[in-house]
């Protein structure tokens, strides 16, 4: 027969036969996933990609100052660096893998360690610790080692941190007659109100703005000051069980209450200046108290404020004073991609970058984080505003805490806050009720993605 | 013919019925491979680009798929997960049809009005033109971020003018039930690619249709009901068409109103609370991104893209099915 009377008919075969190869394309497509292993020689020449998400002329500075070091030590390793690259980017990049991919990465948040674990994106550090005889849990604060590992895999490690303390204006704290920042969250409560000066439907000052929307003052950022326990041992939500979730809610609903309701915080909040401009309520004195990372005291001196800033711990449970001097920790962290063909030599550089302590230092002092090693915390060679010192107490007190890794990433952080922002408005009245719905949505979103 | 396809398969080689038909069969295919030739740039872009997604997207909506490791089969379980588990769906889907409805049509009015207006202008016609068209032109980030400021409740100087006159000054951006008006305010101020398009409709209606409309005695409401109306139908269903599609795609200015009026400006890649205030700026596209890029379920994403694509399907049937409303016969 000839080849051209089956051209029609062959139409639905081929048809059929290219959607199935499609189809087995499609079940193997993009699954950046590499079962790769570290073979290659970090003596040997070779050049590196390094993927970083700062941006800030000053930060970019400081990366490449910082790299430049590592070359310096390794001359046989050469490091291609990539700045402003967020994690979308990252993501994509871990999928596809191939020779302009990144060997290094570092991420601004620990939202995604979860996945990049649990998915192998990023490889699990801990055979190279051990290979180069490096104790994490001796290296990095207690904090860090929790956000830096998901389900026994350690696949990131800390590069530098955030610790979150309380910034007070002194001025006020005079004006009022407070001698000292509180300790635990009674005094707070006292402390707010006498900084608080009504005027009419609004304030000419606000003591503190305990809305979620508050800028900083998220729902894990007060909760930390309770010590929560996220998930329990199954990984299960623990929101319902642990009563350190209902006493915190309670706290911020009884400040919201107490400071003029949530309507006339809120009408207020709405004509305050944005978290990062030079408007911020807590520079121009239009809030007394901020809950806010060490890097507002640098935001803040830069605004010439019109007062003296204070900085302390956030205060603590009356019933965990023993405990004060404890804060929320977060931070960058870098990782090496499971698609790198140079793990070893990428390893070189993450080593060097995370646990040189002169080399921490270095970057600490550039881009003032917190640095991210306990040896580094306690170096001589620590330049810092002597109220920083504050942060280098939180970020190495043991009972300071995070959040810990999730699966789907900080979707049940997100879960929470919904239900705080219901809460502080009044739509949601029940508390524990609440609670107990928000963990079934956090644990059918945890079974979604796994 | 089929008598001669028949005796055609029927015959052995070389017989004069089966040779007629061979020849039949390779003109006939000559023409399908010219055919195809022809159509082929567009095959392929249709193929690339729209049936291969789609087809993706089907195929992911019932797998498990995180973006790195490999896809699995998992039934139904994202439909399940996305429409009776997911707390952001409905309310998304609300708001998606809340602007399909309002500010599509709003939009379609505003934008005739303003094609008809400019169209009767004597002096000054370039000028105004101008001016209408130019905010059009404005990026949709910086557009939304001004107008976000502009509407702020306590320091925006549209509720300090309405303060001054004694009205009560709505929340705008950060008030639940002012946040879709407040969209819909901004998409009117852009509105200089509908008044483009009527214009253009409008100065193409027959002069000639006004005159015998005049010289019945027709008053001007018949004459634009009964000679502009029908005239510029089919750029009305074209305008409202796109317009639907267009709100279906809808993510920059909710997005970027939530996040500016809410004060919380986080790096991307990081986790966020969409919608605010209290997820009424939360649409359809915004679900595609939280889902599939930041919670990795990819799965899940491409219900929700699929529940768009249905929608807008049904939408612009719907539309084309009431045509004969709108168009004249012929058009």
């Amino acid at each position: 027969m000839p080849e051209n009377s089956r051209f029609i008919p062959g139409i639905p075969r081929r048809a059929a036969l290219t959607l199935t190869a499609s189809l087995a394309l499609l079940g193997t497509a993009c699954t950046g996933r590499s079962d790769s292993t570290a073979s290659d020689d970090p003596s040997k020449e070779t050049t590196i990609n390094f993927w970083h998400a700062w941006s800030a002329p000053g930060e970019v500075a400081a990366v490449k100052s910082l790299v430049a070091g590592f070359e310096k030590a390794h001359p046989n390793i050469h490091v291609d660096i990539v700045g402003n690259m967020t994690d979308d980017k990252i993501n994509q990049a871990l999928r596809t893998g191939g020779a302009k991919a990144p060997d290094v990465i570092s991420s601004f948040t620990t939202n995604n360690v979860g996945k990049f674990c649990s998915s192998g994106a990023l490889v699990d550090l801990d055979p190279f610790f051990r290979k180069a005889g490096i104790d994490p849990e001796k290296t990095f604060p207690e904090a860090m080692n929790e956000y830096t590992r998901f389900d026994g895999n350690r696949c990131t490690v800390p590069l530098l941190g955030d610790a979150y303390g309380l910034y007070y204006n002194k001025t006020a704290f005079a004006k009022a007659g407070i001698t000292a920042p509180p300790k635990t969250w009674s005094e707070f409560e006292a402390d707010a109100e006498k900084l608080t000066v009504p005027d009419g439907d609004s304030y000419t000052q606000l003591g503190f703005m305990p809305d979620y929307h508050g800028w900083e003052s998220t729902t894990e950022h007060y909760l930390a000051q309770f010590s929560p326990t996220y998930f329990d041992a199954s990984g299960k939500s623990n929101l319902a069980e642990d009563p350190a979730f209902e006493r915190g809610f309670t706290l911020q609903k009884r400040l919201v209450d107490e400071l003029g309701g949530f309507r006339k915080l809120e009408r207020y909040r709405a004509k305050l200046g944005d978290e990062w401009g030079p408007e911020h309520p807590f520079h121009t004195g239009q809030v007394a108290m901020q809950l806010d990372g060490e890097w507002r005291l640098g935001m803040a001196l830069d605004a010439k404020p019109g007062f003296e800033i204070g900085v302390a711990p956030l205060p603590v449970p009356d019933d965990q004073a023993d405990q004060y001097g404890k804060g929320y920790i977060t931070g960058t962290v870098a990782g090496i991609a499971a698609t790198s063909t140079k793990q070893n030599a990428a390893w070189e550089l993450v080593k060097y970058m995370t646990t040189d302590t002169d080399a921490v230092v270095g970057f600490s002092n550039a881009i003032h984080n917190v640095p991210s090693t306990l040896a580094a915390l306690k170096s001589p060679k620590l330049k810092y505003d002597p109220r920083f010192k504050t942060f280098l107490d939180i970020a190495a007190n043991p009972h300071s805490t995070t959040t810990p890794a999730s699966v789907n990433g900080g979707v049940y952080l997100v879960t929470i806050q919904q239900f705080g922002y219901a809460y502080e408005s009044g739509k949601a009245g029940d508390l524990k009720a609440g609670l107990a719905k928000t963990a079934a949505q956090i644990d059918t979103d945890i079974a979604q993605a796994r | 013919m089929s008598g001669t396809l028949t005796s055609g398969r029927r015959g052995g080689p070389g017989s004069g019925a089966g040779g007629g038909t061979r020849a039949r069969r390779a003109r006939r295919a000559q023409r399908a491979l010219r055919t195809f030739a022809f159509m082929s740039p567009w095959l392929i872009g249709f193929g690339v680009f729209f049936a291969y997604p789609l087809l993706s997207t089907v195929y992911f909506s019932f797998m498990h798929y995180d973006g790195f490791t490999a896809p699995s089969w998992n039934g139904a379980q994202n439909w399940r997960y996305v429409f009776a588990h997911y707390p952001l769906f409905w309310p998304a889907l609300r708001n998606t049809l809340w602007l399909v409805a309002v500010m599509v049509a709003l939009r379609v009015v505003f934008g005739l009005g303003v094609g008809l207006l400019i169209t009767k202008i004597r002096t000054g016609t370039g000028v105004f033109r101008t001016l209408f068209y130019l905010p059009y032109l404005a990026p949709p980030v910086a557009a939304t971020m001004s107008f976000a400021f502009l509407l702020n409740p306590g320091t925006g100087p549209v509720n300090s003018v309405l303060e001054r006159i004694g009205v009560k000054a709505p929340g705008w951006f950060d008030d639940p039930s002012w946040s879709k008006p407040a969209l819909t305010l901004l998409a009117l101020w852009g509105i200089g690619d509908l008044m483009v398009i009527f214009m253009a409709a409008l100065l193409d209606v027959p002069r000639e249709q006004y005159e015998a409309a005049e010289l019945d005695g027709a008053s001007p409401w018949q004459r634009f009901r009964f000679v502009t109306l029908p005239n510029i139908s089919p750029i009305v269903m074209f305008a409202v068409v796109t317009g639907v599609i267009q709100t279906m795609q809808y993510y920059t200015q909710p997005l970027i109103a939530g996040k500016v009026a809410s004060g919380v400006i986080q790096g991307a890649g990081t986790q966020f609370e969409p919608g605010y205030p209290d997820r009424s700026t939360l649409t359809l596209p915004q679900l595609v991104y939280n889902l599939g890029f930041q919670r990795f379920d990819h799965g899940s994403a491409c219900v929700v893209a699929l529940v768009l694509f249905a929608l807008s399907t049904a939408f612009t049937a719907l539309l084309m099915r009431r045509r004969g409303g709108l168009v004249q016969a012929g058009d």
